[in-house]
């Protein structure tokens, strides 16, 4: 019985392949949305961590509170002390030294005078320890445009469009002009090792990377710094393990009655956006699957593809030769069952090959992010996430069979008699 | 009960609700129908011929009085109970054919004998036999498109009559068929009811199938007026 419904559903391409391309097409979106959806968070996410956030930031309760300015005369001081206890706390993590500040960037002509300026927003980090993971962490190498990475003391990376608009090339020397952790004024001369692209309008427009020490001695800043970032083992963004990790710290070392005591913020509690985007990525795939097991539902009963008006001919004449009708309706959940699997394995399969497409390959959206000022990748990446590999069977599965039960209650609500009626028109 | 009676009828009413009230269409039909009859309901259309078949073949249940098949009540069964009498015992021939179009002349067949839990060969013999009957050997493999109506209809024939049911039901067999063609498949029943024993009940208005009948029940506005031997 099972082989022979088997058979008709095979032939009978209306009840078989239509459906089943229905779902593929539903299946294949839902996974590819989730994957992209996934893949462009991550990518905030990733991207945040690296440049900015870590997975998680140490820093003074007052610098916390003010952390969009980048305070540093509310930077951590001891700062050897404290890495060396997180060090021992959480080994298999990487903690580094990080410090951003603020300053006008001065290129002088051969006179001294000033040929040209704008305002600059500086990352310190260590580029010149043998060893530091920090060039490779931010692909110091492949987001180089001009000259080569800077290897002694002195030397910056400045973004290309930065470059372009002081007049500068790889060899000139600037001044950086701003304050020291301390309050007074401050200036450095610097030799542009190489020009760079983030990638970000935001540090485009205006960013350079210095190495940390030189940033400590431009600043006054012994045994300081702005923030001591932690990256996971895993090199991926964890909420939960970075919470685990923030209350040990704040546990142990944060000090409530003073103001410059350290706290740990995870990235989510850094960036309220990101954060936000963070956990409604879980919300966002399971809103995608019910929308897309509704919409398809509804096509599928609509249409009447499975069961529907169309087959009460058929369902007449099983009833006449002594099928039950609870048979019937069964064998129909069965076969829009099989329809749900062959279309959802179809549909997974074709939207992973999406995925993976743009997961290698990226969306380029750096035009339109040109006036951004959220840190934002210029290219989305999907992710191909393991939930993909599944989710997509509950909305093919779930519209089927719906979809034939909500068709299939016409068999149920009509009287036999009327049933076969349907016959004789 | 008696035995030899294979369908019998008592007080038989069935009413339809319209609007708000009702439509008598069967208004106390007593009949009997004994073993190998070959008998049909004649009468104009809306005189309930169809409607009286379809309690007979328990796919409805009467309103009042009784229909009693092969010593089941139809108004008492479950739809469990009524599929189950169908499935052993009932064979249908509908004025539409009502062939399912993606299978073969075959599987159309064999269909009913699948719920009959019978072995692959058994179930091929029956199938060869019943085409057999109806002179469709040379067409198991054709699609029901593939064939012309007369060839539909024996292919129906064949399927009401695979499983060697005790009681055929034909609602208007022939209506969409020409002359020739119609002979040839009331012949075909005729022979069938001789040569096995198996009881027809037509609904009819075609006199060329009024001519086969051995015995003739003429229905008016739900109630017989006549019912002759021919
Ligand atoms: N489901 C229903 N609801 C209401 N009235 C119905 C229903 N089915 C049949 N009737 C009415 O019952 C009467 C008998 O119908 P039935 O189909 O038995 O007639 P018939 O003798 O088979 O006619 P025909 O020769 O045209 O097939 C008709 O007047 C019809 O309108
Ligand atoms: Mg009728």
């Amino acid at each position: 019985m099972i082989r022979f419904l088997f058979k008709g559903l095979l032939r009978d391409r209306q009840r078989s392949l239509l459906p089943s391309i229905v779902v593929a097409a539903g299946v294949m979106l839902t996974v590819f949305l989730v994957c992209y959806l996934t893949g462009i968070m991550g990518g905030f996410a990733d991207f945040t961590s690296k440049f900015s956030s870590g997975h998680v930031k140490i820093m003074t309760r007052a610098y916390a509170d003010n952390m969009n300015q980048k305070p540093i005369d509310l930077a951590l001081t001891d700062v050897s002390e404290i890495i060396e206890k997180v060090r021992q706390d959480h080994p298999d993590m990487d903690w580094v030294l990080r410090t951003q500040f603020g300053g006008l960037l001065d290129v002088p002509d051969e006179n001294g005078e000033t040929r040209s300026q704008g305002p600059s927003m500086a990352i310190a980090i260590d580029m010149l320890t043998p060893g530091s993971k920090e060039p490779g962490r931010l692909t110091l190498d492949n987001i180089l445009v001009k000259g080569s990475i800077p290897d002694s003391p002195g030397e910056i990376l400045i973004s290309d469009e930065f470059a372009t608009k002081l007049e500068v090339v790889p060899g000139d020397a600037v001044t950086l002009m701003g304050s020291t952790m301390y309050g007074s004024m401050s200036f450095y001369n610097f030799t542009i090792s190489g020009t760079i692209r983030f990638g970000v309008s935001v540090m485009d427009r205006g960013a350079i990377i210095v190495d940390f020490s030189d940033a400590q001695a431009a600043l006054d800043m012994q045994d300081a710094s702005g923030e001591i970032l932690g990256y996971l083992p895993s090199g991926n963004y964890n909420g939960e393990e970075a919470g685990v990790v923030c209350a040990s710290f704040n546990s142990k070392y944060t000090d409530p009655e003073d103001e410059f005591s350290p706290v740990m913020l995870k990235l989510s509690e850094q960036d309220e956006f990101l954060g936000g985007y963070l956990e409604m990525i879980d919300a966002v795939a399971l809103i995608v699957v019910f929308v897309f097991i509704l919409a398809m539902s509804i096509v599928l009963w609509n249409t009447g593809l499975i069961g529907g008006l169309r087959r009460y001919g058929e369902v007449g004449v099983r009833l006449a030769v002594g099928e039950g009708k609870g048979h019937i309706y069964k064998s129909m959940i069965y076969e829009s069952a099989m329809i749900g699997i062959i279309g959802s394995a179809l549909g997974t399969i074709i939207g992973l090959l999406f995925a993976y497409w743009v997961q290698e390959k990226g969306i380029d959206i750096s035009s339109i992010m040109k006036g951004a000022t959220m840190m934002m990748p210029g290219k989305f990446h999907a992710k191909i996430v393991p939930e993909a590999y599944y989710l997509g069977f509950i909305p093919g599965l779930f519209s089927t069979t719906l979809g034939t039960m909500l068709s299939g209650i016409g068999i149920y609500k009509r009287k036999t008699a009327q049933l076969f009626k349907e016959l004789e028109t | 009960m008696n035995n030899s009676h294979i369908v019998i009828t008592e007080g038989l009413v069935k009413h339809y609700p319209i609007g708000g009230g009702y439509f008598t269409a069967l208004d106390g039909i007593d009949l009997q129908f004994g073993t190998g009859e070959f008998a049909g309901v004649v009468g104009p259309s809306g005189s309930g011929k169809t409607t009286l078949l379809n309690i007979i073949g328990s796919l409805d249940s009467p309103s009042e009085g009784k229909a009693v098949i092969l010593d089941q009540s139809v108004g008492e069964l479950s739809q469990k109970q009524a599929a189950h009498l169908r499935k052993k015992y009932l064979g249908f021939i509908f004025q539409t054919y009502n062939l399912l179009p993606v299978y073969t002349v075959f599987e159309n067949v064999e269909f009913p004998l699948l719920l009959l839990n019978m072995s692959v060969s058994d179930r091929r013999k029956a199938v060869l036999d019943a085409l057999e009957w109806v002179g469709l050997n040379d067409k198991i493999k054709s699609r029901p498109a593939q064939l012309s109506g007369g060839e539909c209809q024996r292919v129906a024939i064949a399927r009401a009559m695979v499983k060697k049911p005790r009681l055929v039901l034909a609602d208007e067999p022939t209506a969409n068929l020409d002359a020739a063609n119609s002979h040839h498949i009331l012949q075909t029943m005729e022979k069938l009811n001789k040569d096995l024993d198996t009881t027809f009940i037509f609904a009819t208005h075609d006199d060329k199938v009024i001519k086969y009948l051995k015995r003739k029940i003429t229905l008016e506005d739900g109630k017989v007026i006549k019912d002759e031997i021919t």
